[in-house]
């Protein structure tokens, strides 16, 4: 008993000598592990204190047993509440007419509930289905430099944009570099990959995530978040993980002087399937 | 006395009898697992406490400007209104971060003794009747306790819970026939949306919130008003309830666990770095964090993405993409089921007796059985969820991984529920438990110099010891 009250005093004045550091602590600028180990002992003193109160030194208040007062109602009892509740729905539906012009009138306010619902967001319309990508539009990286013939080597790859839309979520391409012929496409994909630079969206099909792992010695793109892999030679079909629909392509030619054009927007919607995309 | 005085008017107004005295008096059963649900309590609380702080800081806008705090990496770079707004929480304002800090890991602590909580009540049946509108209100605690999680992580608008917003994104977007249109809505537009920081934020401090006050007030009044489940004991019946009462005995203890889960969330807080979003950097569209995982209530979630075969269907030249089934359906039908177990059991066992009394896991193999199952899928999901860290930890490539985490997914529950099931069967039949200890024999010395045994003693069962009740 005697050690149990010496506890108690030893906890809350170790929490209170805390609490005291705590406002030098402040005082001289504020250091988060500090604040942190001074709240530790300034609350857990407070709280083991209190603990060890009540279970070692209120001996005298042993365990009691009570009636829980809680029991299955009697069956009259059940039957008197449903019959006072089925009571007021009679009373009301007896006058039917009432009753149905009271459910419309609800119902024509929860459609009208649906306007503000409206005003939440645009329409998706055909937002989906296109990007910023037009014929003709140079590609450019993060930082809005001009992406040449020169600017990668064999094997590597850079994130592009439309020059006018740098940083444009649904317009991100990866533009990868591999050796000449190596490209494995149909010749209608094959024109749009002219000497060995091939641009997919860089949108995950999955979830949407920004394919930015490019795995160089197997030349396949791999998304980080659930790791859907695509074959960068084969038109960036899914060999690997949940993802179901290769990545679109990004037609590209090279200008004599070098820099690089988009020969329109990418080859499918971008992103993960919605309901409208067509198979 | 004062104290007299107030007590005495208040009584007066309330019941005319007792209504303080009554409840004041009012006996709650001691076991260290009920206080499991107080923790949860507890850390919500904290988290009200901390968020308050925090909202006083956070900027909910996508709005670009230039970073120019104290963090010098991040200088000059373009972030956005509320990343930088965080930014300065955490390094500018005096006791922000470790503010910060406790939040977060509060949310960890909450989430996670819900889940104990969750287990405890299924395990001991004590969710059985009368009690199935707490197991529902619970579920509904447990939802809205992801919600509150998911929304507040994204807030910071940092590159780890950009990519979550932009994989939620995605998932709404594959709901058949309004998919694209709720997306849309909530997000204000295609991705990432131009309000969807201030959504999240009016979601997160105020809607669930409100729904969390809500439904813990109603959880907590039900407990009150049907009392406290137990575990069987000699003395004690259906009908009467064994503990300490509330006042002062009770209380004290209950307030004195509050401090204690506030002090060490605080210094979790203090000491253990999380949520580091100066490392991850400010969101852009077109770069992921990797490895990425979200919080390990949501890692489970995660885990079913990463592990679910790539498969995507065509219905009258619509399309069902790869995430409905694993991000919507499969976690729906887990809840569903998980919602719904107390009237299925009941169906099934055709009990439908009230049931004051906690039973052991052993009296219910079929449950145990299938509550190990469930409690192995989760834990399987929660490692699938973060394969790559995985991988690399055990050096392995993430394929592999992921054949092995696919295998047991299917295969773990299966066998940790039966065999769960067997252990708990075998318990029940057997007259002793074998971990209460081996049956004692006792000899006494006789007169004659030989040895007598005497009677042997079962074995003390836990219960027996506390002292039998007094009424």
């Amino acid at each position: 008993m005697r050690r149990a009250s010496l506890i108690v005093a030893v906890a809350f004045g170790a929490s209170t000598l805390a609490a005291l550091g705590l406002f030098v602590v402040y005082i001289a600028g504020g250091q988060p592990q500090l604040e942190g180990a001074l709240l530790f002992v300034a609350l857990t003193g407070i709280g083991a204190g209190l603990m060890v109160w009540a279970t070692r030194l209120m001996t005298g208040i042993g365990q009691i047993t009570q009636s829980r007062r809680h029991a299955p109602p009697p069956l009259e009892e059940k039957e008197a509440a449903a019959e006072a509740m089925a009571g007021g729905v009679e009373e009301m539906s007896r006058r039917r007419l009432l009753f149905r012009l009271l459910l419309g009138a609800a119902g024509a306010l929860g459609l009208a509930a649906i306007f503000p619902i409206r005003s939440l967001g645009r329409a998706p319309g055909a937002s989906l289905f296109r990007t910023e990508w037009r014929t003709g539009l140079r590609l450019v990286d993060v930082d809005g430099n001009l992406v040449t013939r020169d600017t990668l080597e064999v094997d590597s790859f850079t994130t592009v944009f439309p020059e006018d839309a740098v940083g444009s979520g649904d317009s991100q391409a990866v533009l990868i570099r591999v050796p000449t012929g190596s490209l494995d496409l149909p010749p209608d994909q094959l024109a749009g990959a002219p000497d060995g630079y091939v641009a997919y969206s860089k949108i995950c099909t999955h979830a949407g995530c920004a394919v930015g792992l490019y795995l160089a010695e197997v030349q396949q793109l791999r998304c980080p978040c659930h790791q859907s892999t695509f074959d960068v030679l084969n038109g960036a079909q899914p060999v690997y993980g949940p993802a179901a629909r290769a990545l679109p392509q990004l037609p590209i030619e090279i200008d004599p002087d070098g820099t690089m054009r988009a020969l329109g927007d990418f080859t499918a919607p971008v992103g993960p399937s919605f309901w409208d995309l067509p198979p | 006395m004062i104290v007299r005085r107030w007590v005495d008017g208040v009584d007066e107004r309330l019941d005319g009898s007792s209504f303080i005295s009554r409840n004041l008096r009012k006996v709650f059963p001691d076991h260290w697992s009920f206080m499991l649900g107080e923790i949860a309590l507890y850390s919500f609380l904290l988290l009200v406490l901390t968020g308050t702080f925090l909202s006083f800081f956070y900027l909910a806008s996508d709005e670009p400007v230039t970073y120019a705090g104290p963090y010098q990496p991040l200088q000059g770079q373009t972030v956005s209104a509320a990343y930088d707004s965080v930014m300065r929480l955490s390094f500018e304002v005096r006791a922000g971060l470790v503010m910060r800090q406790i939040h977060h890991w509060a949310a960890l602590v909450f989430m996670g003794a819900i889940i104990g909580h969750l287990i405890r009540v299924f395990f001991t049946g004590a969710f059985r009747k009368p009690r199935e509108i707490s197991w529902l209100i619970g579920i509904g605690l447990f939802l809205s306790g992801i919600g509150a999680g998911f929304s507040g992580y994204s807030l910071p608008d940092d590159a780890l819970s950009g990519a979550g917003l932009r994989i939620a994104y995605s998932i709404v977007l594959s709901i058949p026939f309004v998919g694209t249109w709720v997306a849309y809505l909530f997000f204000g537009g295609e991705f990432p949306g131009p309000d969807i920081l201030n959504r999240l934020l009016v979601l997160h401090i105020f809607i669930i919130p409100l729904a969390i006050f809500t439904l813990l007030g109603a959880h907590l009044a039900l407990v009150w008003h049907q009392t406290h489940t137990q575990f069987r004991a000699p003395g004690r019946t259906e009908d009467t309830v064994t503990g300490t009462p509330v006042w002062p005995k009770f209380a004290l203890k209950s307030i004195g666990l509050a401090f204690t889960t506030f002090g060490v969330i605080a210094v979790l807080g203090g000491l253990f770095q999380i949520n580091p979003i100066w490392l991850y950097g400010p969101f852009v569209p077109y770069s992921t964090a990797s490895p990425s995982q979200p919080d390990y209530y949501i890692g489970w979630l995660e885990g079913l993405l990463r592990l679910w075969p790539n498969w995507e269907f065509h219905v009258f030249g619509h399309t069902i993409g790869e995430l409905l089934l694993p991000s919507l359906v499969v976690p729906g039908l887990v809840f569903t089921i998980l919602a719904l177990w107390p009237f299925l059991e009941a169906r099934v066992s055709g009990d439908q007796e009230w049931h004051h009394f906690a039973q052991h896991p052993r009296e219910a193999p079929v449950r145990s059985g299938f509550g190990a199952a469930g409690v192995a899928f989760f834990v399987v999901l929660v490692l699938a969820g973060g394969n790559d860290v995985v991988a690399k930890f055990l050096g392995i490539e993430v394929d592999s991984l992921n054949t092995v985490l696919r295998w047991a997914v299917v295969l773990g529950p299966i066998v940790t529920g039966l065999v769960t099931y067997w252990i708990c069967r075998d318990l029940r039949d057997r007259p002793l438990h074998p971990l209460t200890g081996p049956p004692r024999v006792t000899f006494r010395r006789n007169a004659a110099g030989g040895f007598e045994e005497i009677e042997a003693q079962p074995p003390v069962a836990e219960e027996v010891r506390e002292k039998p009740g007094r009424t």
